[in-house]
């Protein structure tokens, strides 16, 4: 019967990746909505021309502060995307806890590089 | 032998109830904060050439681009508060014998979200 699982056995994330969870909840709440502002609306609207935002981009601070969003971003959706799968029925693939960090640190690991290559 | 107590439950039981469906949507949020944060890799791919930067921007100018965009910050607000309503609840402070309240809590993280906003939007427009 193909139907979500509930039982008495529970799985503690690892410290780590909860501090990841929530350092990117804290991350993304306080930062995304902004920072789609400034790439939508304002462009749109031209109070920021799009050679303003590329050197907001290429700001050294800018790097850092793109790849940190970024990268927590990633670590949060994995974790609670994960959760949400077993929720939703599917408990096979929201176990598999090692392919949505993975996937999070590889995307952390190609932010880096190209954040490094500007 | 698994001898865990194994409670079967619809896999559509989040639509019972207008909280758990909240719940649900909630949850949900993690896949455009991932999706627009593999948006974010892409510009900084394409900062690296101004043309190709540029070509980007001039493509999300466009009824689709704006679009995708208002439902991407509709989903990430619905982040944000969702997030700072369940602060009150991860974080319990005690002064003396008295509970902080949980609303002063959590609005102490609504005036940080919008001074972190409005910081960094300063910050690039200026």
């Amino acid at each position: 019967m193909a139907g979500v699982e509930v039982t008495a056995e529970s799985r503690p994330a690892t410290p780590l990746w909860w501090l990841l969870f929530s350092a990117g909840g804290v991350m993304s709440a306080f930062f995304m909505p902004v920072t789609v502002f400034l790439t939508s609306i304002a462009v749109a609207a031209d109070w920021l021309d799009e050679e303003e935002l590329l050197d907001a981009v290429r700001h050294p601070l800018g790097r850092a502060y793109l790849f940190l969003l970024v990268s927590l971003s990633l670590f949060h959706g994995a974790h609670r995307f994960r959760y949400a799968l077993v929720d939703l029925g599917f408990p096979w693939l929201g176990r598999r806890a090692w392919l949505f960090y993975g996937l999070a640190t590889i995307g952390t690991g190609v932010c880096g590089w190209f954040v490094l290559r500007l | 032998m698994d001898r865990h107590y194994v409670r079967k439950l619809p896999a559509t039981w989040w639509l019972r109830k207008r909280t758990y469906l909240v719940f649900m949507l909630r949850e949900l949020t993690s896949v455009f904060v991932v999706a627009y944060a593999l948006f974010l890799m892409v510009v900084i791919w394409r900062a690296d050439d101004p043309g190709s930067f540029s070509g980007l921007f001039d493509a999300l100018d466009s009824p689709v681009g704006l679009v995708l965009h208002a439902i991407v910050l509709a989903a990430l607000l619905f982040h944000s508060i969702t997030w700072i309503n369940l602060t009150p609840k991860v974080l319990v402070l005690w002064r003396d014998d008295e509970q902080v309240d949980p609303r002063l809590i959590a609005g102490a993280n609504y005036l940080g979200w919008v001074v972190a906003s409005a910081v960094l939007a300063w910050l690039v427009l200026k």
